[in-house]
């Protein structure tokens, strides 16, 4: 018996070590290069759409130099300027710009580095696929409550927001709604993947969510013939957007510095590509 | 040798060297330090909560934002802070669940102690037990995509509602009453039941007249638990019940619970009212479970000592 698990503990050690080194390891130069002679942890977090940017490039740059520890955690925007105001993380994301309370009170520096739309979706199986902003707003304070009001089916809209802490819902409200009402019976998810579920699964559904996560299970609604794309986002068409901030207290740490550089650098900006936003111009 | 009363022991423990005496009396005063330390960890960790509650939720008292916070609109970007909506929705939550769980988990231990036959009860209390260690996230998941969908078909809305959330909540306190009751059931004296045995009482006139009556404050404590549970869980009310900060005036409408609110507000920004407030409810919450445990206390009362009847 004892040999027979000896064996499959072997086998099954075998098995890992050996998916483990499958995991593509690119050779990269240039940003990556000044992490070799850095060690350290690097905590990170804070808002939800920025997360597989950053664990991308620490994927990379733990395969760099295996020395260095990157940690990245979500908890959406407020919590992001907590932490790092807080001294519980190095690097704190947002997906707002600070608050002048914020800024006084910490002390932080904001670093952005991409663009993100916020787009308005519906169901992919839901004939309306423009709105303006006049019905946009007056959907969202519960003002028109069934879709044949916007040329669709004779069917009840159902209304999903985000909570407190989201910079998409920010920035959504402040941008489309314009601080508007917002109808209270409206149903509140917690993250950008929460949203996508919900509406994918909810014919007579409508949200927000940020345009780097649309994708097949949710069709983004045309605003006042504005396509939401990022192409649009950046030269300014779809007026609904954000940028996503990295903040330090402070200066950053030489790591966090590096990290902030690298994701800034030519080689982050496919990474932020790849996710959907739009790197900004250094 | 002749056998040594209680005086000539005493002697006998006097004249032993100190070092012999202490042997096993030190280990019993390390072990009771031990178990009285672990007990004060525990009572000042309680005690520690309550303090930073009322600590954190002084300001709304001091600021005199109290009557603010006790209203019953929640709407931050108007400056509206009332958490009364989601005291009700707690309570209409976690009231229907329980009314939904507390007749089924009678029925289920009247089935295992009197009127279930043959092969079935066993594997009925084994699935009890397994279903107590399911996750709460299970549930959760699993109810957003099997039972959500079906509520929003049948009674229209989103589906994200105070019925899915009741029903959810009901299944997953049911295996903690089940096994309170479970528990009190087999707790029933034994010669008590040989008597009714011997009366011709069958099992399930046994069961209602004889062991049920007895067990009537573990019953008591089995509701008052399941609800208290029901009250604190989390997950399932953020999953499931839509979180609009309203009082719902059907079963498929959404409503919120203040442990999902706690759950949804307590990322946004540190000093703002809205903050606060969650402290407001933390503090209710805390009542609550307080009051319940003062009251399980008061009914449960030391069981009376089997009677004892000589000749």
């Amino acid at each position: 018996m004892k040999l027979r698990q000896t064996w499959q503990f072997i086998v099954i050690t075998a098995l890992c070590c050996g998916l483990m080194s499958l995991c593509p390891t690119p050779g990269r130069a240039g940003a990556l290069e000044s992490f070799k002679a850095l060690d350290g942890t690097l905590d990170i977090a804070g808002g939800t759409a920025h997360i597989p940017v950053m664990q991308d490039a620490a994927k990379n740059i733990m395969q760099v130099n295996p020395k260095i520890r990157i940690t990245i955690a979500g908890g959406g925007s407020g919590v992001g300027v907590q932490k790092v105001g807080e001294g519980l993380v190095a690097i704190g994301n947002t997906g707002r710009a600070l608050t002048p309370e914020e800024v006084s009170r910490y002390g932080l520096k904001s670093f952005p580095f991409a663009i993100d739309g916020v787009a308005v979706a519906v169901n992919p199986a839901n004939p309306v696929g423009a709105l303006t902003s006049e019905q946009a707003q007056a959907i969202f304070a519960g003002k028109i409550t069934n879709w044949k009001a916007v040329g669709g089916k004779d069917a009840p809209i159902n209304l999903y927001g985000r909570d407190e802490a989201s910079g998409t819902r920010e920035v959504f409200w402040g941008k489309l709604l314009k601080k508007g009402p917002v109808a209270e019976k409206t149903n509140i998810v917690a993250s950008n993947g929460a949203m996508k579920v919900a509406i994918a699964q909810d014919p007579g559904a409508i949200g927000y969510l940020g345009i780097g996560h649309v994708d097949q299970t949710v069709t983004a609604v045309k605003l006042d013939g504005a396509e939401p794309t990022q192409e649009n986002a950046k030269n300014g068409t779809y007026p609904i957007t954000r940028k996503l901030y990295m903040n330090t207290k402070g200066e950053p740490t030489p790591l966090a510095r590096a990290f902030i550089d690298y994701i800034l650098s030519p080689e982050g900006a496919p990474i932020i590509q790849k996710h959907g936003y739009i790197p900004v111009q250094q | 040798m002749t056998v040594p009363d209680d005086h000539s022991l005493n002697l006998a423990w006097r004249r032993r060297s100190p070092r012999q005496v202490e042997g096993p009396f030190c280990r019993e005063k390390v072990v009771r330090v031990m178990l009285a330390g672990a007990m004060l960890s525990a009572a000042l960790g309680v005690a520690a909560i309550l303090g930073f509650l009322a600590y954190f939720a002084w300001p709304l008292v001091a600021g005199g934002h109290l009557s603010q916070v006790f209203s019953w609109h929640w709407q931050p970007v108007r400056g509206q802070f009332g958490i009364l909506p989601m005291l009700a929705g707690s309570l209409l939550l976690t009231l229907s669940a329980v009314l939904a769980a507390y007749p089924l988990a009678m029925g289920l231990c009247g089935f295992v102690h009197g009127a279930g036959r043959g092969p079935w009860v066993r594997p009925v209390l084994a699935l009890i037990h397994f279903m107590t260690g399911i996750p709460t996230v299970v549930y959760g998941f699993v109810s957003v995509f099997v039972l959500v969908p079906r509520i929003r078909q049948w009674l229209g809305g989103t589906g994200y509602s105070w019925l899915a959330a009741s029903l959810t909540l009901s299944l997953l306190i049911l295996p903690t009453m089940v096994l309170l009751i479970h528990t009190q059931l087999r707790q029933t004296d034994s010669r008590v039941r040989l008597a009714a045995a011997a009366l011709g009482l069958t099992p399930v006139q046994e069961l209602l007249w004889v062991r049920l009556p007895q067990a009537s404050q573990g019953l008591w404590a089995a509701l008052i638990l399941g609800w208290s549970r029901a009250l604190g869980d989390t997950l399932i009310a953020l999953m499931l019940s839509g979180n609009a900060p309203q009082v719902p005036q059907a079963v498929a409408d959404s409503l919120r619970a203040l442990t999902a609110h706690i759950a949804l507000v307590v990322a946004t920004d540190v000093g703002s009212a809205a903050y606060h407030s969650i402290f407001a409810c933390g503090l209710i919450l805390f009542a609550i479970s307080a009051a319940v445990n003062l009251t399980l206390r008061r009914l449960q009362a030391p069981v009376a000592a089997p009677h004892h009847t000589h000749g």
